[in-house]
């Protein structure tokens, strides 16, 4: 993992100081809420519907054990013993009082984490694949890039008041679980003919009120220029990007309108006269960084371990588990053990203090200490033996922490919707117990497979379901929680925007909507056909018939 | 005009706050000054944000409400929700003190 060095650590002590003599200022009135406000800002400190929220950032999701454990003891000691994860792999606390927030910032600085860009029109937390540095299908991992980038956009003084907030997105395989052409830039490593490693690089995708997939508008970016490459990109944003209209002012805007060709040409042409300056990193510097993310040591094992193949059936909820929860690792003898958030009824992405010390344990005894936080809000252990499984899913068992339900319809992203979030018209959550405890039995989530089901409060899509096979976007009509439905979006390397089906449904009847449609996908499927490979063949109409036709 | 009373966050940790009678603030909606015009309204919302209150609280803006025999009750789910706490953690906000004083 990557640690800070002394500039990073002098930076963050100072940061927390300067904003608890801020703090200071406001509380006395020496400062009023107009000029508090964007430093709180600043410092990831939002005021929502009840309260503070505080929102972390955990750079490319993450985290060692000892900062789980932190993570933990804010939870407990300063919120009310739960946090959030969200889908930008950021942790957020709902009930922070102002004075403590001080203190909640040097106990983060304490393990090298803070809250900064974590709001505002700057350049936010990068993220990355969550099973990077793990996934047997990677070719390089991203978070070494995305840690590049991290330096390279913290305070960066060009880019602190761009036109809108920018988002960067790594993935270093070519599946992509890091839902790259949704970004303001996408970054994909992949290999060029003679076998290098570079970035195809995407541009201008985006969900919110304009969902956009993102345009390619370099093929293949050697590794070396990649910070001048995208200096060159903000430039064109920061200067030709609109200021007047803030639901104009993302970047994806300005590639829409100017055409994706076109816009390439103008950042190669500011790239032309940056490529040659000082702006990249020296290879010493890139080797340093690289350095941190060597992999751990792995033992050399077999591929496949006995001992868990026999756990496997002489355990049926085991098997069950590791059938949707684990992944295959690079390393043979290994495994990516997913953590879902995601409890029959629970709160999608809602961690308690126990639960995340649980995890950080798990991780210290058997994932080489690491943990990552995925953008589907669940929490993940990237290394673990395949001899191991069969322990850190007991650990797991014990911390109410190993529902069987990962890329099952019951492991929703949904935002915090109108039950905290000011912005929202509408509640996700409530949407999202509902239907994990309509398909709650375990059998038949796994009978209907993969399908991925997405909830928003309002069309800023925090909670991403444009690019759900399912999506649902709560709307406020007169007083009344109506659901908008979408299908066939997707995230992955095949992205796209779902199209809406009709009219929308009441919170009373969008449940059953939801049931409706799994229940068509399953009697139309061939085989093993997936939910959107069903849906390119067969349309939109067989679910429509089966919703709104009269009975 | 919609029956409105005033409400903010108090400043010191952000919780949800009504202008009650004779100017002090409360966390009760139910115990919010009730303005039934726009003139009573103006005045209200002038008394929350006048300068004395800018180290009480944040954000003062009206709302409405219905007014059931002179008690306030909120009129959107935006403000039933900030007036109970979330209602997915029924444990949390000002729903939980009436649950525990109800248990």
């Amino acid at each position: 993992m990557y640690r800070y060095d002394e500039f990073d650590r002098t930076f963050v002590e100072e940061r927390v100081e300067q904003f608890r003599e801020q703090v200071a200022r406001r509380l006395s009135g020496e400062i009023g809420e107009d000029e508090f406000r964007p430093l709180r800002l600043m410092n990831g400190l939002y005021l929502q519907l009840h309260a503070y929220m505080l929102r972390v950032a955990v750079p490319y999701g993450t985290l060692s054990s000892q900062q789980m454990r932190k993570l933990a003891h804010i939870a407990r000691r300063y919120d009310q013993g739960y946090g959030h994860f969200t889908t930008r792999q950021n942790i957020q606390y709902n009930w922070v009082k102002l004075k403590e927030a001080p203190d909640i910032l040097a106990d983060l600085a304490e393990v090298e984490m803070h809250a900064i860009q974590t709001s505002g029109n700057c350049i936010r937390n990068v993220t990355a694949d969550h099973f990077a540095g793990a996934a047997a299908d990677e070719i390089e991992d991203p978070r070494i890039a995305a840690e590049v980038v991290r330096q390279w956009s913290s305070l960066h003084p060009e880019f602190s008041f761009l036109p809108r907030k920018f988002k960067v997105a790594v993935t270093g395989a070519p599946n992509d679980r890091a839902a790259v052409k949704v970004h303001d830039i996408g970054l994909q490593i992949v290999r060029d003919a003679r076998g290098r490693t570079g970035f195809k690089v995407i541009v201008g995708g985006g969900l919110g009120r304009t969902p956009i997939i993102g345009a390619t508008i370099r093929e293949f970016l050697p590794k070396r220029h990649l910070l001048s490459y995208l200096e060159a990109i903000l430039r064109v944003y920061n200067e030709l990007g609109r200021r007047d209209n803030i639901y104009k002012a993302r970047i994806k805007i300005l590639v829409k309108d100017l055409g994706a060709e076109a816009f390439a040409r103008k950042v190669e042409e500011e790239w032309s006269s940056l490529k040659d300056q000082a702006v990249d990193l020296p290879d010493g510097e890139l080797r340093r960084i690289e350095s941190y993310f060597a992999p751990p040591a792995f033992e050399n094992l077999p591929a496949v371990t006995s001992g868990f193949e026999a756990k496997r059936f002489e355990d049926r909820d085991f098997a069950r588990w590791a059938q949707r929860n684990v992944d295959a690792h690079r390393a043979p003898g290994y495994a990516i053990v997913t953590v879902s958030l995601k409890p029959e009824g629970g709160v999608p992405g809602d961690a308690t203090a126990e639960q995340m010390e649980a995890v950080a344990d798990l991780a210290a005894h058997y994932s080489f200490d690491e943990i990552r936080v995925s953008h589907e809000q669940n929490l993940v252990l990237p290394h673990v033996r395949q001899s191991d499984l069969y322990a850190v899913w007991q650990g797991l068992v014990a911390a109410d922490l190993a529902t069987a339900n990962v890329g099952l319809i019951s492991d929703i992203i949904a935002c915090p919707g109108l039950d905290y979030c000011n912005l929202a018209n509408t509640r996700s959550i409530p949407i999202a117990q509902r239907i994990g405890r309509r398909f709650a039995e375990i059998e038949r989530q796994h009978d209907i497979g993969g399908l991925k089901l997405k909830i928003s409060g309002c069309i800023n899509a925090c909670g991403h379901h444009h690019i759900g096979h399912i999506g649902l976007l709560g709307v406020d009509k007169k007083g009344e929680e109506f659901y908008q439905i979408t299908l066939g979006g997707s995230a992955d390397e095949n992205a796209a925007l779902g199209r809406i089906l009709g009219p929308a449904f009441s919170a009373e009847t969008v449940v059953d909507a939801v049931e409706t449609i799994v229940d068509t996908y399953v009697d139309q499927r061939r085989a093993a056909e997936g939910f959107n490979d069903t849906l390119a063949r067969i349309g939109l109409d067989p679910f429509k018939e089966k919703l709104y036709a009269p009975h | 005009m919609a029956t409105q009373i005033v409400t903010a966050n108090r400043l010191g940790d952000g919780l949800v706050i009504y202008l009650a009678q004779g100017g002090a603030w409360t966390d009760r909606v139910e115990d919010a000054e009730i303005a039934r015009d726009e003139g009573d309204a103006t005045a209200l919302l002038a008394r929350a944000e006048a300068p004395d209150q800018a180290t009480r609280v944040v954000g003062p803006y009206l709302m409405a409400v219905i007014d059931e025999a002179g008690v306030p009750r909120p009129a959107s789910n935006r403000e039933i929700i900030r007036a109970l706490g979330p209602s997915v953690r029924t444990d949390l906000g000002r729903q939980a003190l009436t649950r525990a004083s109800e248990g």
